[in-house]
């Protein structure tokens, strides 16, 4: 049909869908115009300053008015999501006083009620929950029963708070000062000067926006570490490689620590080297324990969480691949690249975490990643078997009347097998971050438990690490500590 | 348009003036987005997307930065599949980044891959026909993935 022959009503229709069609052209040349434009402007000027941030601005908000998407992504830790196995899933439970929560995470000790024989007599046989995302840090810390069932110290502060302006001003400018005078409060004194979960301040010099280590421990550890590699006067802030601080910047928190002396300093052990039987050794030296095992009466360790250490030991790390390269990766936000502040399981973000480097499905890189853990999991199961084993020997054999002497060597055992144990146990992620390693540490842990029991039955038995006579009394109590009234915060 | 209708009808301008705008403001975006530039071979129009500049300086880095561009691996030689494959990617590409929604870490497509095996064999043809015997199912960058650009 041509024009000519059409009526001209039918005419003006025919010229007014083509003008409609080259008016729709326009305007999607115009949105792509103004999207080329803007993402243009985005890739040219990643940062725009609203504020001017100061190395006293504490509020993770103020630094987010110049960083709004790293702050959004920073919040968003509050997601609760699991992964096969880690990760929380929201509890739902009835506030009470002492706790206002009404949602927390699973509990690991119902769930392994041998973490309770593992702990008899110490606070975290009370309560021991999955770990749950930065934003929580604070909350569940202060509201743990925990802080009910012992005295804790304002070292705790060091990683469950962002501390770095309250030690500075603790300090007068010194965080170092700061540093000790928050370790000798109370915790529930302590708290009082705390506001945030770990924050921008703690990880960013606010002119520069580079890495830098805030925290006294890791300082001071870390020396301790390179020194007995032979690198002296060891400081990150100034020696270390931006990829190393990528690393460095999570060890601050993701460690093994202790609380040395009765001035409760927070100290990393890490003299000795970064692996768990070079960490056992340290604490045989310096003859210390975290608490006495109630049904045993061994001198008994608490690992924490040595993330840091165990990265250490593993391939990636060997490769140059960094805490943040896999927990907060690149991604792309507009025409802008930003590290993802939303802290998180690589697996919840294959893509982005892994793909960079090993580029096959996503599938088949859950599925290695499910299958390291599986296998972790199995020598897990048995290595505490083996432990929970000894344990009970040495209870019965003590009420079947065995002297404090005779149960040096197997007490010994209990306390060299539980410390390698949680060690792997209390490192978030379950077995990955090293996985020969993991399965190392967990077959040392069964043979000392297996040299327990044999330690036990023939007191000819010459265990093959040397048996060391950890104190059992009472470790000396910091000056002027009050016991903690657990108090709910504002 | 012959029979007594007048040249300057209202519909007539409508369309004359949609058209108008339509190429103005197309023609601009086309040039502000350095349209042109992805006619040719140059590989520093494949990074006006900065998606790529990782891609890009991975190639600087590359054993065949020397020998090879992006297009002699990534578009078939002959003309008009060359311009096909660009018309295809260049439309999958434009609607990525205007609409969003691509993973950041980016895959090559199994169409993509097939234009890479192909390219591979375009140039060194006599060696790996050699060792292949002609068959397919031997894939040239599975195992040579750094030849091009790391990423």
């Amino acid at each position: 049909m041509t024009v000519e022959t059409q009526s001209p009503r039918k005419r003006a229709l025919v010229v007014g869908a083509i003008a409609a069609v080259f008016a729709l052209a326009a305007v999607l040349a115009a949105v792509v115009l103004v999207d080329v434009a803007q993402k243009k402007a985005e890739a040219r000027n990643p940062v725009v300053r609203v504020v001017e941030l100061t190395d006293e601005t504490e509020d993770p908000a103020i630094w987010g008015k110049n960083f709004p998407v790293e702050y959004d992504l920073y919040k968003r830790t509050a997601d609760m999501v699991r992964t096969k196995h880690g990760g929380s899933e929201a509890m739902p439970r009835t506030p009470s006083d002492g706790d206002p929560r009404s949602v927390t995470a699973q509990s690991k000790t119902d769930a392994d009620p041998r973490l309770k024989t593992m702990w008899a007599g110490y606070a975290f046989a009370a309560d021991f929950r999955e770990e749950r995302g930065h934003a929580y840090m604070l909350d569940d810390q202060f509201f743990t029963q925990r802080q009910v069932v012992a005295k804790q110290p304002g070292t705790c502060g060091q990683c469950h708070a962002s501390v770095y302006v309250p030690m500075k001003k603790l300090g007068n400018g010194d965080i170092f000062k700061g540093f000790e005078a928050l370790n000798k409060m109370p915790y529930s004194e302590a708290k009082q000067h705390f506001k945030h979960p770990v924050s921008c301040i703690d990880c960013h010099d606010p002119a520069s926006m580079d890495l830098r280590v805030t925290r006294p421990g890791f300082l001071e550890g870390i020396r301790a570490y390179k020194a007995s590699l032979g690198v002296k006067d060891y400081d990150p802030n100034t020696m270390a490689t931006r990829q190393e601080m990528r690393a460095y910047v999570c060890g601050q928190c993701h460690v093994e620590y202790y609380f040395k002396g009765p001035e409760k300093r927070l100290t990393f052990p890490w003299s000795k080297g970064l692996k768990a039987d070079e960490i056992v050794s340290y604490y045989d030296e310096v003859g210390f324990k975290d608490w006495v095992h109630k049904e045993s009466g061994a001198p008994a360790l608490k690992a924490q969480h040595p993330e840091f250490e165990m990265w250490n030991q593993g391939i990636h790390a060997r490769s140059g691949v960094a805490c943040a390269d896999c927990h907060m990766p690149y991604m792309r936000v507009g025409g802008t690249k930003v590290s993802d502040h939303q802290v998180r399981s690589p697996v919840l973000n294959l893509n982005r975490a892994c793909q960079g480097c090993h580029k096959w499905p996503e599938a088949e890189l859950k599925g290695r990643v499910e299958a390291i853990q599986d296998k972790h999991m199995q020598l897990r199961e048995q290595a505490f078997d083996a432990l929970v084993a000894l344990i009970g020997e040495i209870k019965a054999a003590r009420e079947a009347g065995k002297t404090d002497d005779q149960l040096v060597a197997a007490r010994y055992l209990q306390r060299r097998a539980q410390f390698l144990f949680d060690f792997v146990e209390a490192e978030n992620s379950t077995g990955f971050h090293a996985p020969q390693e993991s399965a190392r540490v967990l077959f040392e842990s069964i043979d000392a438990s297996r040299q327990g029991q044999l330690a036990l039955r023939d007191p000819s038995f010459k265990p093959t690490v040397a048996v060391v006579n950890v104190s059992t009394a009472p470790a000396p109590a910091a000056p002027a500590t009050p016991a903690v009234v657990p108090a709910v915060l504002k | 348009m012959r029979k007594g209708s007048s040249l300057l009808s209202l519909p007539v301008v409508l369309l004359a003036a949609a058209a108008g705008a339509a190429v103005g403001v197309g023609g601009y975006a086309f040039a502000y987005a350095k349209g042109t530039s992805y006619l040719g071979n140059d590989p520093a129009t494949c990074s006006n997307c900065h998606v790529m500049s990782g891609h890009y300086a991975g190639w600087q880095a590359s054993a065949h930065h020397a020998v090879a561009t992006c297009n002699d691996c990534h578009t078939p030689a002959a003309t008009v599949s060359k311009y096909a494959v660009k018309a295809e990617n260049g439309w999958h590409h434009s609607m990525a980044f205007t609409v969003g929604g691509f993973p950041d870490v980016i895959r090559a497509r199994a169409e993509s891959t097939a234009v890479i095996e192909g390219q591979c064999r375009h140039c060194h043809a006599q060696i790996v026909d050699a060792m292949t015997g002609g068959r397919d199912g031997v894939s040239c960058i599975r195992c040579h993935a750094s030849v091009g650009h790391l990423r």
